[in-house]
């Protein structure tokens, strides 16, 4: 676990602008060619995965793997290389489980099937990039909504904000947080993988 | 801790860095400290400040505030001008074309980081970026501006009969109808059309030929030639970002990105260093926001932020 600490360290506390650049050159990779996998992966778990409340941690452990390998070598193409690390993250939990998910098991075949879907054109998102973000920030509760909108559209400050809906800052603070949460979960994942079953 | 928790403290994180205005080394400190924990931390922040940058576009839903004053300005000059554009229009277009400026023209000028929209009495609407200064010709129905200096963005309402025409530079763009952007640096001068069609010619060289241009295409006039180019869509939305009050940089150097801040931006950038000034960054940035776009630098390079009088050096 130490060396794993250090070696953090080198990416995230550079001395040089070489290791700098491959930090940010990894960051940039894991945000443009990582998380728009995040629906699908998301669709992907919850097929081979019985137990629906385990699926947000297998995404991140899914991302933290991925991390772990990309710091090392960066795979050729990212999709191919995020399902492979589902699927091999899949069996891992099995095993360790030592319950046999029958399921889980068979149902592993639909790995080529989930990984040759075609990407989304890049195009497009950009193009409905606005729209989305309006029909999530639409989504969100009531409440958060509105001091997202104060904050992120009217530009208001925090102290501002309180005051106007009568709540403490660490409250405005607290719907802030959650709605960046919530517009994550809608724009990259699970939200967007159940919207696009039903 | 679980998922969920994990992504309390990283949005925590995120927004405290990116949005609370109070962002202390101990704060980064803390930060650096988390991330190294776990690649569970690391990927939570990086996905949650990616999604805190996508939603940087919500600024983009605020609606624009047209210039009010504008209204009441036109009805004026529509009273006291109605003599003067009986003989504007009998002595017909030349007459304003080869004049480089009507000295009766109204002036708009906006701030350094300020911006403006004229509305036209036709429908036409002219935005002004920062530092920008346009002469618009008198008339209740005026169809010729000049860009003295600056950036504008000009929606023309199309008439056939009577082509919007801007001049900047001894150059002359002609609508035919249009959606297009001009700006105007010292010696340069870019004509990016958007929708519709234009030409932009030399009146005062008739041995350059005139350019034709549409939609993606990017012309740029120097002393003694115009050169066109093409862009996609997306970079020429890009482009134009500014209307809604945004900077995008596409793998721009540092250096770049730093005199399109300093454009908007009285309090200065200096990157003195040529290893700084041509890291690339990837990113959308409110043009008024200096200071995200130096976080991000300190964050992303390690680089060292110097707060001086009246400006802001990045060193390493």
């Amino acid at each position: 676990m130490t060396d794993k600490v250090d070696s953090n360290r080198d990416n995230f506390q550079p001395h040089s602008a070489s290791v700098a650049v491959t930090g940010s050159a990894l960051r940039d990779w894991f945000v443009r060619e990582v998380l728009p996998l995040e629906a699908a992966l998301t669709q992907f778990l919850r097929h081979n995965w019985r137990n629906k409340s385990d699926i947000p941690d297998l995404v991140q452990e899914v991302y933290a793997r991925v991390y772990d390998a990309a710091r090392k070598e960066m795979p050729e193409t990212a999709r191919a290389f995020v399902f492979a690390t589902a699927h091999n993250l899949l069996i891992d939990r099995v095993r360790r489980e030592k319950i046999v998910q029958f399921e889980a098991v068979s149902e592993l075949d639909t790995l080529a099937i989930a990984a040759d879907e075609p990407t989304p054109d890049r195009s497009a998102i950009a193009r409905d990039e606005l729209r989305r973000l309006q029909i999530a920030l639409d989504r969100l509760p009531p409440r958060t909504r509105e001091v997202v909108t104060m904050r992120r559209i009217d530009g208001l400050s925090r102290a501002e904000i309180a005051q106007r809906l009568g709540i403490t800052e660490v409250t405005v603070k607290w719907h802030l947080n959650e709605g960046l949460r919530a517009l994550a979960d809608d724009l990259y994942g699970e939200a967007a993988a159940l919207r696009n079953k039903s | 801790m679980s998922a969920a928790e994990i992504q309390s403290r990283a949005a925590d994180f995120v927004n405290q860095r990116r949005d609370s205005g109070q962002w202390s080394p101990d704060d980064q400190s803390a930060l650096d400290a988390w991330l190294s924990e776990s690649p569970e931390h690391v990927v939570a922040y990086w996905r949650l400040d990616a999604a805190w940058e996508r939603t940087q576009r919500l600024a983009a839903l605020r609606p624009s505030k047209p210039d009010r004053t504008g209204g009441a300005i036109w009805r004026n000059v529509l009273r006291f001008s109605a003599a003067a554009l009986v003989i504007a229009a009998g002595t017909g277009a030349a007459f304003y074309f080869t004049r480089p400026s009507a000295p009766e023209a109204r002036q708009f000028a906006t701030e350094v980081g300020a911006r403006k929209t004229i509305k036209l009495p036709d429908g036409s609407e002219i935005e002004l970026n920062t530092n920008t200064v346009l002469r618009i010709a008198p008339g209740p129905n005026p169809r010729m501006a000049w860009l003295e200096k600056g950036e504008a963005y000009f929606r023309i309402q199309h008439d056939s009969a009577h082509p919007f025409v801007v001049m900047a530079q001894g150059r002359r763009v002609v609508d035919l109808g249009t959606e297009f952007l001009m700006r105007a640096e010292p010696k340069r001068l870019e004509v990016a059309l958007v929708a519709g069609r234009a030409q932009l010619d030399s009146p005062n060289d008739p041995t350059q030929e005139p350019a034709v241009l549409t939609p993606g295409d990017v012309a740029i006039a120097t002393a003694n030639a115009i050169n066109v180019t093409s862009k996609s869509a997306k970079a020429l939305s890009d482009e134009i970002s500014w209307r809604q009050g945004l900077l995008v940089f596409k793998y721009t150097t540092l250096e770049d990105a730093a005199s399109e801040f300093n454009r908007y931006n009285r309090k200065k950038i200096i990157i003195t260093d040529p290893n700084v000034a041509s890291l690339t960054i990837v990113g959308t940035f409110p043009s008024n926001d200096v200071t995200a776009f130096t976080d991000a630098a300190q964050a992303i390079f390690g680089l060292k932020i110097e707060n001086r009088h009246g400006e802001i050096a990045i060193k390493r």
